[in-house]
Order: C-alpha cells, then structure tokens, then sequence
C-alpha cells in the first residue's frame, strides 16, 4: 500500500484494515489449498471399493480435518476476513474500521487457532476423527486429540466475533455525508447481516466446545447418558450454532453477487431494498431452523414438523435474491468479463444446492436421504458452488483494485469453465448415489456405487486442475499483469473512486455521497 | 436512524467516538449472554427433565453462601455505578476508593465460592463421584450444571476484577477523568453483566429447592 | 445518539445508585422469603420474575439503558429475544418427547 513502512513486523501488526485483509486472504488461501488436498485425498480413496491409499482410521480424521479446515479455516472468515477489511470501509466512504487495535488481535486469534488445529495433528493420538461436528457419545470417548482441536474452534469463533463486532460498530458510525442506509452497496448490508449472526451465534459454538472440552477433561457427564445426560441436547447446542453459520458462510457471497451483477449489466440492481431486507431476514429466519439436521434424530414429532415448516420459510428471501438477480440482468447491457462468469456460476449452483436443501427440509424426503451423498452434495453445491464461486468472483472483481494489476481474462474464463464442469462431475453422481442409499463419511461402500464414485473422482481432478489454474493466472497476474487503472470494470461504488492499490488513507478528502451505488451516470470503466 | 456518522476514532489521530465504543461493548455483552444461555438452556432442559432430582439438589446446597454472595455482588455493582458518578463529577479518588471496594467484593466473592466448593468437593459431591453415581437420576446432571456454571461464572468475575484493576489504573494515570471516562463505563458494563449472570443463577440454584 | 464527546450523556445521581441498591437487597430478600414456601410450580416462576425484574434494575439503570436511545435498547431487546428462541424451539423437541 502506498506510503507506509516495509517488514514484515509492520505487517504483522498492522491496524491499516487493508493490510489486515490481505494478511487473512493470504492465509485463508493457503488453507484452502490444505483443505483441497484433503478433498482429493478423500477421493482418491474412494475411487474404488476397499483400501485404495489408507485405512479407515486414517480416513475418518482426512475427512473430518477436511471439514474443520474448510469450516472454520476458510469458509467462516473467507469474505468478511479477507475482502470484507480491505474493501467494506472504503465502500462506505471511511477511513478504516471502528476498531483497528481490535482487527488486528482478530488476525491474530485466526493465527493462533490454526496454529492450535494443526498442532492436533501431531500431539497426542493424532488429529480428531469424529467428522467435524464432533457428536457426542465419540467426542468423549475417542483417544484422538479432540480436546486441542475443540479448543483451537473456540478460539477461532473468537475471532469471527471480533470481526463481527467491528464490522456492525463500523457500518453503523463510520458511513460518510450522504452515505444513508439506503445507498449502501448491498456488499456492506450482506456484512452487517453476517456480523449479527456472527455475534449472537458464534458464543454458542464457544460454550458447545467448551463443554466437549469439560466433558473430556473434567468428566462433567452432562451428555452422558449412562449419568443422566442427553445426547440430544449436544446436537441442539450445536446446530443452534452451526446452522446460522452457513449464514455467515452464504450472505457475504450474496453480497459480492449483488454488487457484481450490476457492473456488468450496466443497470441498477433489481429491488434494493428487496435485497436489503432479504439479507436481514436470512439472518434471522436462519437461527429458527436448526434443527432441520436432527429429524432422524429421535427428537419429538412436533420438533421435526416446527422445524421443517420454518425450513421452508427461510428458503423465500434466498429466493427472493435469485430472483431479483436474474432480473437485474434481464434487458441489461451485459459486459461478460470473468467476474460475470463466477457470479452466474453461482446462481446456477446455488439454485441447484438451494432447490435440494428442500429435500432435506421436507422431513419425509430427509428420513430417506439423511447422512447420505446427497446430504454431502447439497452443502458442497450451496457452500462450494455458492460460496466458493462467490469468493472467485470477489477474487477476480476486486483483483485490479487490490494489486493494480489486471489478470489474463481468456486464461481466467478458462479456469472458471473448467472448474465448472469439474465441480459438476464432481458433485452431481453424489445426488445420485445419495438416493441409492450411499451413506456418507464411509470408507468403504457396496459394488452398485462404484461406477458414481469413479465419475466423482474423476469430476474431482477436473475441478483441481481448473482451481490451479484460476490460482496460477492470478498469481502471474499479480506479479507482472499489466497495469489497471483506477475502475477497469466502471463501477460506482466508492472502491472504485480511488487508486488501485488505495492510498493508505483510503481517501485523499472524506467523500460526499450523492447517488446511489449502482447509479452509473457519469461513471466510466478506464481498463 | 439516529446516530451520526463521524470519521474514526481509531488511533488515526481522529476524534474520538465514545457512542461507538459503548456500541461495540455492547456487542461483546451480547456474545457473554449468549455463552452463558447455552448453558441456561442445558438448565431449562434438565429441570423440566428431573424437577425433583433438582429440588434435592437444591437442597443441599447452602442458601446462606448464596444470599451472601448475591447481596455481595448487587454492592459490587452499586460501588462501580458510583464510581463512574464520582469519576464524571470531577472526583477521581473517591472514583478509585469505590473501585478498590468493588475489587475488594469481588475478592469476598472468590473466597466465599472456594469455601462452597471445598465443603462440596470433601463431602464427595462433584462430577464423577461415587456418591453423585449412585445418587437419583438427574443430581449428578444437578451439580455438574452447578460446577461448570457458577466456575464459568467465577471465571468471569476474576476477569472482571482484572478488567476493573485495569481502568483504576488508568484514572491513576490520569488518561481516564471526567472528560473520557468510556473505559471505566466498558469496563463498569462488563461488571454488570457478570452480576446480571449470578442475579439468575442464585434462585436457579440456591432456591430451586 | 452523541457524538464524539458525549456531552450530553446523562450522569445518574449517587442518589438514584443508592436507591437501586436497596431496592435490589429488598427484592433478594424476597426472593430468599418466597423460596420457602411452597407454590409448586409457581416457585420457578416467581423466582425468575424476581430475578427478571432485579436484571431490569441493573441493565436500565446501572448500565444506563433507561438513558440510552432506541438503537441500543432494540439490540439489547434482539440479543435476549434470540436466547429466549434458542431455549424455547429446543423445547418443541423436549416437551414433546
């Protein structure tokens, strides 16, 4: 970033939220490639009946670190962490966030909770393998390092807190002159959304894993059954959490979508407020419905028919949003340039993991296909395909701006086509076997699945092939693309008034906000 | 909405905005109450479960203990109150005697639950003892709840002595007065919150019986 | 709701402190009376309203919300009503077992 000291120590602790986010794109990066390799690895093994590369007890801890990285590594902090700091002050026209000191010690506390996972792995019997929802009865039981990995979420959750926290006190006092709620760009309302989930949800994780914790170490017994405990009540406790947590995961992406479509259809959003209020309303129709993962689970009748009623419920602003993009583009004067092709990458995917999250909302439907593939390729299309192309939009969309470079746009297209046939080769046989009756988190599997497993496998070399790809242009790109100027793509949200890379104090004299954020008149892209 | 928007106030040399702070306290106390509401929730839970295991269990813990930390810590939360009045009315040692009593309460606080607990832990009531084991269903559920709420709880109150500690220094620094007194109110809120946990916690457990 | 300075921020009496004070001891000392008698069920009930009423005297007062605008006091509102939802929709499932 212009004007500011060099070294690493003056990065490390940085306040500047610009730095911060990079720091936390970095790191979220790296373990996405962590986590991707342990996909792969999954794969690999399940690319044919019987032992293939390792043994069931290696292969329930791969598939459970594949969730935890995933989870609380990359997916949680991805778009708030990363693109949030560095471009949500700018977009509503400030100098930094409320907290910076307080931004800084969530970076750290993202460090120290990695630090903390990985140690898991090489302390004690070795990394957990309980599959990342750490259920009890095996959470207490099992001799892997649980206590270390439960312990390393809970700092984890700490810092996507902060981050909350600092996001809500930011978009509430910080906004410049003739920033009103109503021009914000729908980015900053998809953040402050999340940052209440992150908030008010998150504690509950925090005393979830605590009483793993005291469970292992203390012998509390409070989900013991044996001592009079309820099994039943853990899964509550952590669903209540987990479940707002997709939330937290989905929102931002939406955010991201909401502000690219636009750009590229050179046409105001279609129902703002819509929008808006959508985004508000996820968040909390989205802590009503927890237990829409706990219908096989012995709870009451009444629980099961509450619960999948409010599954429905929460599906209409996320459809909502589907809609209302679509029409944005409808009529639109369409640029197609990389960002659009991850944004509508993500509407089709999102649609179709979307569209099968009713499945598993209808309580008849789940008692069929629960703890099955189908399970598993429902939240990779809603989490993958919606986050995960969410967040190579944020990439592609705000690369210029953050590196003042421009990537190779054939090589970017290409990757993203690639990556999205991969993905479907991936996921899709996994509705199928699902149906059959595949179950998941299984090692081993029944003749009749193999011929949708050795598709799957195969989907998944595609899909890593495309994503190396994506990342090799973009590393280039960074390095020695040509130059970018200030709104090569001409937006009009305030990111793209200023230089790229931002000067260090965001702006040269605070903004005065006269129009809305997809208002184009007067705004043109430079290249 | 109501506020006005101001530039940062984060150590950018900017003016200050004590709203947001206050704001962002706020905030962190709502992530306290959630934490503790898990917990709650488990209460809620297994006194629908076992009402009578809990009436026994309630029963054997001393009321005495518990009114006395109650009324203990309702003065801890008047003492800081005051403090912030004294601090704002332009009277900073006054400010700082009413925080080394609040201090002084929490201590009192700490004491009186090590003494609780010892009577407990050397009459074999703790999680996992034989005499819980073999006891009604649900009083083991009963004094682990007890256990790991009200040491939850305990953990609280030392952090929020630290807390308290810290903003006295601070008034005897100088850089916490009349004019900017935000920290010790933060710090004073945090106070409040953990005697807000025992202010429930007291009747669910002492007076259950 | 203030800015910068918080002029405006009202400072509550040591008076008005004192009497909360009281007024907290009363309602413990209450609280411990009815506690040993036997209402049943009520019990429960009675303690947690005393409890509840006792929390409101400290949050409206000792933490200034009484003084504080609508912002703050809809979010501390948001933040109970979200705990009240968590343990109520559990008990959809443990009522009805």
């Amino acid at each position: 970033m212009a004007g500011t000291r060099g070294g690493i120590a003056s990065w490390l602790f940085s306040t500047d939220h610009k730095r911060i986010g990079i720091m936390y794109l970095c790191g979220i990066m790296g373990f996405f490639l962590v986590g991707l390799l342990l996909g792969f690895l999954v794969r690999l093994e399940l690319i044919a009946p019987g032992p293939t590369i390792m043994d069931a007890q290696t292969y329930n801890t791969v598939f459970t670190l594949h969730g935890v990285i995933m989870i609380f590594l990359v997916v949680i902090p991805s778009i708030p962490a990363a693109f949030g700091n560095i471009i949500l002050p700018i977009q509503i026209g400030a100098e930094d966030v409320s907290f910076p000191k307080l931004n800084n010690f969530s970076f750290w506390l993202y460090v120290i909770g990695a630090l903390m996972a990985l140690s898991s792995l090489f302390t004690g019997k070795g990394g957990p393998d309980t599959g990342w929802t750490f259920y009890v009865p095996f959470s207490q039981t099992t001799s892997t390092n649980v206590s270390a990995a439960v312990l390393a979420v809970f700092v984890l959750g700490f810092s996507s807190i902060l981050t909350g926290l600092n996001f809500i006190t930011t978009i509430h006092r910080l906004r410049a002159p003739g920033m009103t709620w109503d021009r914000l760009p729908l980015f900053v309302w998809s953040l402050y959304a999340t940052g209440w989930i992150q908030v008010l949800a998150t504690p509950v994780l925090g005393i979830t894993v605590l009483l793993i914790f005291a469970e292992r170490v203390l012998g509390v017994g409070l989900f013991d059954p044996s001592r009079g405990g309820d099994p039943l009540l853990y899964q509550h406790l952590f669903w209540i959490y987990s479940h707002p947590a997709v939330y937290i995961m989905i929102l931002p992406a939406m955010g991201v979508i909401s502000d690219i479509l636009p750009v590229f259809a050179r046409k105001n959003i279609f129902g703002y407020k819509m929008i808006a209020l959508s985004s508000l309303a996820i968040a909390f129709a989205g802590s009503l419905v927890w237990a829409h993962h706990m219908f096989t689970s012995g709870m009451s009748d009444t629980a099961v028919l509450v619960f999948s009623f409010l599954t429905f419920v929460v599906a209409i602003p996320s459809a909502i949003k589907v809609f209302n993009w679509v029409s944005t583009l409808y009529k639109g004067s369409i640029r197609i340039e990389p960002p659009l092709w991850y944004a509508l990458a993500f509407i089709f995917l999102f649609s179709i993991g979307g569209l099968t999250g009713l499945v598993l909302g209808s309580a008849g439907t789940d008692i069929h296909v629960h703890d099955t593939y189908f399970v598993v390729a429902h939240f990779h299309y809603v989490i993958f395909g919606g986050l995960g192309f969410g967040l190579f939009g944020a990439m592609h969309y705000w690369f210029p701006k953050i590196f003042g470079r421009m990537y190779d746009k054939k090589t970017a297209t290409l990757a993203c086509f690639i990556t999205f046939v991969g993905f479907n080769v991936l996921y899709f046989p996994m509705f199928v076997i699902g149906m059959q009756g595949m179950p998941r988190r299984y090692y081993d599997y029944l003749p009749q699945y193999t011929t949708g497993h050795f598709i799957s496998t195969m989907g998944s070399w595609v899909l890593a092939a495309g994503i190396l790809l994506m990342f090799w242009n973009l590393w280039r790109g960074s390095r020695n693309g040509p130059a970018a100027g200030d709104n090569p793509w001409g937006g009009a949200t305030l990111e793209w008034s200023v230089s790229s890379p931002p000067p260090h104090h965001n702006f040269v004299s605070e903004p005065v906000v006269t129009k809305g954020p997809y208002d184009f008149t007067g705004v043109k892209a430079d290249g | 909405m109501d506020e006005h928007p101001t530039m940062s106030a984060g150590g950018h040399g900017l003016p200050r905005d004590d709203y947001a702070s206050r704001l962002g306290m706020w905030l962190f106390l709502f992530t306290e109450i959630l934490l503790f509401g898990g917990l709650f929730l488990l209460y809620a839970a297994y006194l629908h479960r076992y009402p009578e295991a809990f009436h026994a269990g309630g029963k054997m813990l001393d009321k005495v203990f518990g009114t006395v930390n109650t009324v203990v810590l309702i003065t801890s939360s008047v003492t800081v109150a005051q403090s912030i009045t004294a601090l704002r009315l332009g009277n900073p040692d006054r400010a700082c005697k009413l925080l080394y009593a609040t201090v002084a309460l929490a201590g009192m606080f700490m004491v009186n639950k090590f003494f609780e607990w010892s009577a407990k832990i050397a009459h074999d009531i703790y999680p996992g003892s034989a005499h819980l084991l073999e006891a009604q269903d649900g009083l083991g559920i009963f004094f682990s709840l007890y256990y790991v709420m009200t040491g939850l709880h305990g953990i609280h109150v030392i952090i929020g002595a630290a807390v308290l500690l810290y903003a006295l220094r601070g008034i005897r620094k100088g850089h916490v007065n009349a004019d900017d007194y935000v920290l010790l109110e933060n710090s004073g809120l945090y106070w409040h919150l953990v005697d807000l946990v025992w202010i429930y916690l007291f009747p669910l457990f002492y007076l259950v019986a | 709701m203030g800015s910068g300075h918080d002029d405006a921020h009202h400072i509550i009496s040591y008076g008005t402190n004192t009497l909360i004070w009281c007024l907290l001891l009363l309602l413990t000392a209450l609280t411990v009376y009815v506690a040993s008698l036997d209402f049943g069920f009520l019990n429960v009930v009675v303690a947690l309203t005393v409890a509840t009423t006792k929390a409101g005297l400290v949050v409206l007062y000792f933490m200034h919300l009484r003084y504080e605008g609508w912002l703050l006091r809809s979010l501390v509102f948001l933040a109970f009503f979200i705990l009240a939802i968590a343990i109520g929709f559990t008990f959809f499932d443990l009522a009805y077992r």
